[in-house]
């Protein structure tokens, strides 16, 4: 069995503006699956990523209604790698920027969430194995 | 564990956030006695220049009454203990070989980037 590591991702990207997200929560899943101990430090627009009132739409264009056209909400996708990572042994800790919380007003985010601060980001880094910066271009 | 910061994206949101969002960061983390150095490449050398005046945002009477002060913010780091360096290549290509850098910051030749991060633990690349 391979051996469990602590990983560590800084995300800076708000959700619905660039791949970046999505590709970070792909490797997070991955992580997940492998049972390892995972540290997200959400930075500036990334901590919309959990934000608890994102909210799914029918969309008239598809031709579907909601149910049928399942929108993909990246708080779902945050909870469902938690799970994830607990199905497997692992632990997803993910620690929003307080004051970039503050700043943009979202402050109700999904179970497992906590805020936190550089300090936190620092903390979380110094005890992983690795650290993955993944910045807004 | 020692980091190297290497900021390459400039001006990102910093007259909204009065600052750079990962130089602000590195204060922060500093404040919380992390090791880090910093490396400005690519347009983000411009951060080090002196002079840098990006007050005068105003929206109908509004007014930004305390705009990025960019240069202060490096020299903050300086007194902080961050090593501060810039790509030399990178200032040359953007005309300012001879520009008036904030005291204190090295510049670094590209080819000597590589030796910079061997003498780090990890690098981060904003």
């Amino acid at each position: 069995m391979a051996e469990k590591k602590t990983l560590t991702f800084a995300l800076m990207d708000p959700p619905y503006e660039s791949s970046r997200s999505t590709t970070a929560l792909r490797l997070i899943d991955i992580a997940a699956k492998r049972g390892h101990t995972i540290n997200v430090f959400a930075y500036e627009g990334a901590v919309a990523l959990p934000f608890a009132k994102q909210k799914a739409h029918a969309n008239a264009v598809h031709g579907r209604d909601e149910a049928a056209e399942n929108h993909p909400l990246p708080r779902d996708w945050i909870a469902a790698v938690m799970q994830e990572a607990e199905r497997n042994g692992g632990k997803v800790d993910w620690v929003n920027c307080g004051l970039c919380v503050d700043e943009r007003g979202v402050a109700e985010a999904v179970e497992g969430v906590r805020r936190g601060s550089p300090a936190d980001f620092w903390k979380m880094a110094s005890a992983s194995d690795n650290t993955l910066v993944i910045p807004t271009r | 564990m020692k980091v190297l910061q290497v900021v390459e994206t400039a001006y990102r949101a910093t007259l909204e956030e009065q600052d750079d969002t990962i130089i602000w960061l590195t204060h922060a983390m500093r404040g919380a006695q992390a090791e880090l150095d910093l490396l400005l490449s690519g347009n983000a050398v411009n951060y080090a220049l002196v002079g840098q005046d990006a007050s005068g945002l105003a929206f109908g009477e509004w007014r930004q009454t305390q705009p990025p002060r960019l240069a202060d913010d490096i020299a903050g780091l300086i007194k902080k203990g961050v090593q501060v360096h810039v790509v030399e290549d990178d200032l040359a290509e953007r005309g300012l070989a001879n520009a008036h850098l904030v005291e204190g910051v090295g510049r670094i030749k590209r080819a000597s980037i590589p030796e910079l991060m061997e003498a780090h633990d990890q690098v981060w690349h904003w």
